[in-house]
């Protein structure tokens, strides 16, 4: 799921020098990656203790825990960005969690799938099942999506957070990240997936 | 397993001059500290490790302990090739404070009156025993430690060492650890105690002048706080409801396997451990609360370990220290900016699961020490 160019594009938007949280870090690629490229000091949240170890084995700094229950022990503006990559949907209440990354972090970076993509409304539309795509990979019976929204469901809430949208793109499995206005209606047919830069207003 | 070992014994002595001066206001003139070292130190005196063991423990970490013959109590842990690797680090543990294996504690004699202390040895605390091991770690000529390692109590010592010298140390790893002792914490210590306390040989503590020793009331205490070291599970696949011998004896005999591997190791305790002791650690144990002397603010203590890399490890069956314990610590040194990790493992075994086998706890602490050593030049 945490495709490359999900990675690229969250390097790129990240100012040297920065502190960053990864929250769901997994084995710490790209807490490595900002470490490598940008200079950043990084910590990372990590629900599996092998993803810790293996993080640890690298020399990164990451606490064993969940988006859901551990963001809260975090102090305040701790950290210039916290990362959320591929994940809001998988936790049980994504409007809190948002608003713990932006209470942690001055600035939030979160991608996830777009369930507002054509082929998606297409497999609903014609076959009445739930969508498989490359940004959906999994059967619902596995799948770890229980919050799953639209690229306008999720500006909607931003809205509702009082978070300002300072870069969009859209990620597609094997091509470079687009940059996106996200409330143009036509993008939440196009993104499969989407990146956002978010700031408290 | 510790045939190779480069190990050393020895007791450091401070001069009369150069007393311990304790948190209660008391001191320890002549103070003697027991230690044990494995591993050679380098050129520049940096790869130095010390360990910090725990209430029962001692300085033999990794070689056979001179009074039971077994194997140290880290010996799968330390040593030519193993987790902490003596063939890279040079390995420090030493006898705490209070303790009977060699450093000043109520079974040592008085210089003053030439007799063991007994009670009249000062109640000493956590910070004691850290101050304690500074002063050994200092004569040794070592300015800054590369790590500070403990489970348990000495867990709690390497969180002392956190609030007390951040600037002499590199790392920390704390396993199954906290920060304050818990309410239930202190009722287990204080069972222990009044076990040794009703002991008729006791003696209001004076049993080494009288020539006794409270070896009942002490294997009752280790009875009771060996329970709290292992989980129910653990206690459940060992023993279950086994018998020792066919059929019910009707009778207060060992007839369950359970009963009789406590009675032994209680009676296996007493053999080398001092009961007076037992009262002063656990009290220092039961005395320690990091954030009381910060303000009532845990993250106070790490105010000045901002530089330190520290790991947190805790046990998913540990009651006696259970996970929030260490969640809290992390807490507080994520609070005062430190840089801190934190495993929660997945065990069975309860408390003592740092003291065996453990492959996954082993893989993180090599990984987070391996990579503290590349980023310390090691």
């Amino acid at each position: 799921m945490t495709s490359r160019e999900d990675f690229r594009e969250i390097v790129r938007l990240i100012q040297p020098g920065s502190r960053v949280l990864d929250v769901g870090c997994g084995e710490g690629e790209l807490l490595e990656l900002l470490a490598r490229e940008k200079g950043v000091e990084g910590r990372g949240l990590e629900i599996s203790a092998e993803g810790v170890s293996a993080c640890l084995a690298r020399g990164l700094a990451v606490v064993q825990g969940d988006a859901d229950s551990d963001l809260d022990s975090f102090p305040a503006r701790a950290f210039d960005y916290a990362v959320l990559s591929q994940t809001l949907p998988q936790v049980r209440r994504p409007r809190h969690v948002l608003d713990a990354l932006l209470r942690i972090a001055e600035r939030a970076i979160v991608s996830l799938p777009n369930f507002g993509h054509w082929r998606v409304r297409l497999d609903l539309l014609l076959y009445g099942r739930m969508p498989l795509t490359s940004a959906l990979p999994e059967p619902w019976w596995a799948t770890g999506n229980i919050h799953l929204c639209t690229v306008r469901d999720f500006t909607q809430l931003c809205d509702d957070l009082a978070l300002d949208i300072e870069a969009c793109a859209a990620l597609t499995e094997g091509k470079a990240a687009r940059p996106l206005s996200p409330k143009r209606a036509i993008e939440n047919w196009r993104a499969e997936s989407a990146l956002f830069l978010l700031r408290r207003s | 397993m510790e045939a190779q070992i480069d190990t050393a014994e020895a007791v450091a002595r401070f001069a009369a001059d150069a007393p311990l001066r304790l948190e209660s206001g008391a001191r320890i003139d002549g103070l003697e500290i027991a230690y044990k070292t494995y591993g050679r130190l380098n050129a520049d005196k940096s790869n130095a490790i010390l360990v910090c063991h725990a209430l029962t423990g001692d300085q033999h970490l990794a070689n056979r302990h001179p009074l039971t013959g077994k194997p140290g109590w880290w010996s799968r842990v330390v040593g030519p090739g193993l987790t902490i690797d003596t063939d890279r680090y040079f390995v420090i543990c030493s006898n705490v404070v209070g303790g009977c294996q060699g450093t000043t504690g109520p079974s040592s004699l008085n210089p003053a009156t030439g007799e063991p202390y007994g009670l009249t040895f000062p109640v000493v605390s956590m910070a004691d025993m850290v101050a304690a091991q500074a002063m050994l770690v200092e004569q040794l000529g070592i300015e800054t430690l590369f790590a500070v390692v403990g489970g348990s109590m000495g867990g709690m010592q390497v969180l002392q060492w956190a609030a007390d010298f951040p600037e002499r140390f590199f790392s920390a790893i704390c396993i199954a650890g906290a920060a304050r002792h818990s309410a239930q914490n202190i009722a287990f210590h204080e069972v222990g105690r009044q076990a040794i306390m009703a002991d008729p040989d006791w003696r209001d503590g004076d049993y080494a002048r009288q020539g006794v020793r409270p070896e009942k009331g002490l294997a009752v205490a280790r009875m009771a706080a060996h329970i709290t070291y292992l989980s129910e599970a653990a206690l459940q696949r060992k023993f279950g409801r086994e018998l020792q011998r066919d059929g019910l004896s009707w009778g207060f005999d060992a007839d369950f396997q359970v009963e009789s591997y406590l009675r032994h190791q209680g009676a296996s305790f007493v053999d080398r451990f001092d009961a007076n002791s037992y009262l002063y650690i656990t009290r220092a144990m039961d005395y320690f609360d990091l954030a009381a002397r910060h303000g009532g603010v845990l993250a106070e203590a790490f105010r000045r370990a901002r530089d330190v890399r520290f790991c947190v490890f805790s046990f998913t069956s540990d009651w006696l220290y259970p996970t929030p314990e260490s969640r809290q610590i992390v807490q507080a040194l994520n609070a005062a900016g430190a840089r801190a990790s934190f495993v929660e493992i997945e065990s069975d075994k309860g408390h003592d699961a740092f003291l065996l086998d453990e492959p996954v706890l082993w893989s993180a602490l090599r990984g987070f020490l391996t990579a503290a050593a590349q980023a310390r030049g090691l």
